[in-house]
């Protein structure tokens, strides 16, 4: 999906792409995801293109080009909530400021990571920023979804450990 | 028949926290016929309950109410409220910990007097030595089932292990083998032998490992001497006009007070909870809290000099399988000034899983140097270092003006590195990057020190009472029937992993308690 797309998201088209990854269960609060339709991120408080936004910034922050969007979206999909709406509004326009600053239309329609990054790293001690970031260390890569992206491969007890599945088995040494 | 002993009895030693130290302690009496209540805040989960999942497991384990944090040290700002990453439940620590279990050196319980002053240090000689404990050690050992002890053979080396193994031989290093850990090689005093599931740090499914939560908890039940209520959470301990210590308050499972009396109390909450514990108990007649005449209760605090190396190889390692920290270099352990610091430090093989490594792999990190490391996960291996760090008056717990659930102010801490702890941390840094270079490493990751796991010190043992909190025995220097039974009696923290230490000297505690009840001086 490019920048321009996530940009006119609808909202079911934000997760469409991933789902060719195949059994995905439900993983956030508020998803709605049809396991052979599309994928879709229901946004109830903040706009589309504020959420379109985080998603983006979600990517730039902890950047895995194998981890498709829907795992940025799950992990941000939290911040479409009526508590958390006065903070967002305030960061994506902030982000969308120094984006038109520096001659864009907005931050999701910049082209390149390190522009948008250079934006990310000057507001980088912002409560929007080091929310968001912290709060995806756990709300991204605590998705059992995504360990096999990096072969982690969680949970071991049930197949009896690794005694007979290759504790020792490296063979380049 | 599980005890049941009633709130008025004050024939009972009421023992507080179940870890390494109160569990074992708590046993050992019963064992000898001594009536104990021990009082756990945690719940009781065992090996069924445990949780293959690091969050997961976190969220049931360990002890998440309010500390507050100050000082240099990292850990302050990046996880200034979990100050250390320590457990809640009965069995204490020992259901996370790894199992790495080794004798401290002899040289390290005079560190004093082998190292000299150290500017800015406290250092000071424990009241015992290593000829004292070597018979307490080898209880401690057959107790834990310590591989590469008695006649225990060692853990097979899983991936990790054999990266590091290479990479420490090429650099010359001779003292490398897969520990000597409270982990079963072989079926051992009915515990099973290691499945290699890699999940120690959460609680080992199989029982492979020891923890207190299901050897000498139900063992010290089983004898009818023991009961141990969870969900108890020690408020304060209470003394009469004389001086002595009478009973503690705590809340009960339901929140309400409760008062049990008793005729000696032990302390073993880890080592920010039993100075709290003894701050929070100051009266008008000890309004500095108890045992702490010495202004020490609470000081010198200690922690390890620790980190992490982390290494990215041209192919997998898959170092989370297996044994999380089974294997270990002891050849910079010993004291050689020359390398600029004094004592020494282990390095020790470890791994953690994606959600943990994103978590402390380089706290508030972000961007693609960051994510790059974890998309290598899968080529990673790594190790920690354990290192002995300076005593000082200035690191310690005191109280907060924060209060948790019960309305009493919680531990803060104060954390900041001496210099020797800074030239330790360095030189392990460059030694732990170097082994793995050695075998081919792309890319090595110098990780910070995470939350304490290891809290030492801050009750400390000492000859004179006016150096330490108590006496050789952990009997505290102003109150004859108050004990300190932790890792917080420690003196100066050596280079080892701290649990075996504390397991020997709570067997050895035991013995004396039992003894000085027997002839009625306490
Ligand atoms: C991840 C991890 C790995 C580790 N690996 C190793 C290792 O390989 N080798 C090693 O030697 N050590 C290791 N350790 C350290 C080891 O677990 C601790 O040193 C040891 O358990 C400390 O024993 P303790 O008795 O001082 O406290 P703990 O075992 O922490 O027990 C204290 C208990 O007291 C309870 N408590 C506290 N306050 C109160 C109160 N007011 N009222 C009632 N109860 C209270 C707590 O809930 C807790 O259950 C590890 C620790 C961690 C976290
Ligand atoms: S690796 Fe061994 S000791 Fe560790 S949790 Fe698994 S079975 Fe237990």
């Amino acid at each position: 999906m490019s920048k321009i797309e996530r940009q006119g998201l609808t909202r079911r088209a934000l997760l469409a792409r991933s789902v060719a990854a195949g059994a995905l269960v439900v993983a956030g609060a508020g998803f709605i995801a049809a396991p052979n339709a599309a994928w879709a991120v229901e946004v109830r408080v903040i706009s589309e293109h504020q959420m379109a936004t985080l998603v983006q910034m979600a990517r730039d922050i902890y950047p895995h080009d194998r981890i498709a969007d829907q795992f940025y979206a799950i992990a941000v999909k939290g911040y479409d909530a009526e508590e958390r709406k006065a903070l967002v509004e305030e960061g994506v326009a902030a982000l969308d400021a120094a984006a038109q600053a520096a001659g864009h239309a907005d931050y999701v329609s910049m082209g390149w990571e390190e522009d948008r990054v250079k934006i990310l790293q000057a507001m980088e001690d912002s409560g929007f920023f080091q929310t968001v970031r912290g709060g995806l260390v756990t709300g991204l890569y605590n998705q059992k979804e995504v360990w096999p992206i990096f072969g982690y491969e969680g949970e071991s007890f049930s197949q009896g450990g690794y005694i007979e599945r290759g504790f020792d088995d490296i063979n380049w040494l | 028949m599980v005890a049941k002993f009633d709130l008025t009895d004050d024939s009972v030693v009421v023992v507080i926290g179940t870890g390494a130290g109160g569990g074992v302690l708590s046993n050992e009496l019963a064992q000898k016929g001594v009536k104990v209540v021990a009082l756990e805040a945690g719940g009781r989960y065992l090996p069924e309950d445990y949780i293959n999942d690091e969050w997961e497991s976190f969220g049931q384990l360990a002890w998440t109410d309010p500390r507050t944090t100050s000082g240099d040290w990292r850990v302050a700002r990046d996880f200034s409220g979990l100050p250390a990453w320590i457990v809640k439940a009965v069995g204490g620590t020992t259901t996370h910990w790894a199992g790495a279990s080794i004798r401290f050196q002899e040289h390290e319980w005079k560190a004093l007097s082998t190292y000299g002053a150290v500017e800015g240090a406290n250092l000071l000689d424990w009241p015992i030595d290593a000829a004292e404990m070597a018979p307490w050690y080898e209880k401690a050992e057959a107790k834990l089932g310590v591989t590469r002890t008695g006649d225990r053979a060692g853990l097979p080396g899983n991936n990790n292990f054999k990266v590091f193994e290479k990479g420490a031989k090429a650099l010359g290093y001779t003292e490398v083998h897969t520990g000597r850990m409270a982990i079963n090689s072989a079926d051992y005093d009915d515990r099973m032998a290691c499945q290699q599931t890699g999940f120690c740090f959460q609680g080992c499914k199989w029982g492979a490992k020891w923890s207190a939560a299901y050897t000498d908890i139900p063992r010290g039940e089983a004898t009818g001497n023991l009961e141990v209520r969870d969900h108890a959470h020690v408020a304060r301990i209470l003394h009469d006009e004389s001086g002595k210590v009478t009973g503690v308050e705590y809340f009960d499972k339901d929140g309400n007070l409760q008062m049990q009396k008793a005729r000696i109390v032990c302390v073993a909450g880890n080592s920010f909870e039993s100075p709290r514990l003894l701050l929070n108990s100051a009266s008008e007649m000890f309004p500095n809290g108890l045992a702490n005449s010495s202004d020490q209760v609470g000081r010198n605090y200690m922690r390890h000099t620790t980190g992490s190396v982390y290494a990215v190889f041209e192919k997998p390692v898959r170092m989370w399988r297996g044994t999380t920290m089974a294997g270990i270099v002891q050849d910079e352990a010993h004291h050689d000034p020359s390398r600029g610091f004094v004592g020494g430090y282990e390095l020790e093989t470890l791994s953690l899983g994606i959600p943990f490594m994103a978590a402390f792999l380089n706290p508030g990190g972000w961007g693609r140097s960051f994510t790059t490391a974890l998309d290598s996960y899968e080529n990673m291996a790594g190790m920690w270092i354990v290192g002995e760090d300076m005593p000082q008056a200035t690191n310690r717990v005191t109280l907060s003006d924060v209060k948790d659930q019960w309305g009493l102010p919680v531990a803060n801490v104060h954390f900041s590195d001496h210099p020797n702890d800074v030239a330790m941390r360095n030189h392990a840094y460059k030694q732990g990057m170097a082994i793995y270079e050695a075998v081919g490493a792309t890319r090595t990751f110098p990780t910070p020190p995470y939350p304490s796991t290891h809290n030492l010190g801050t009750n400390r043992m000492s000859e004179k009472p006016e150096d330490g909190v108590c006496n050789k025995w952990g009997q505290t220097h102003d109150i004859a029937n108050l004990f300190i039974s932790d890792g917080s009696q420690f003196t100066t923290g050596a280079a080892e992993n701290p649990t075996l230490t504390i397991v020997a000297l709570a067997i050895r505690q035991a013995d004396f308690i039992a003894r000085e009840m027997a002839v009625g001086s306490i």
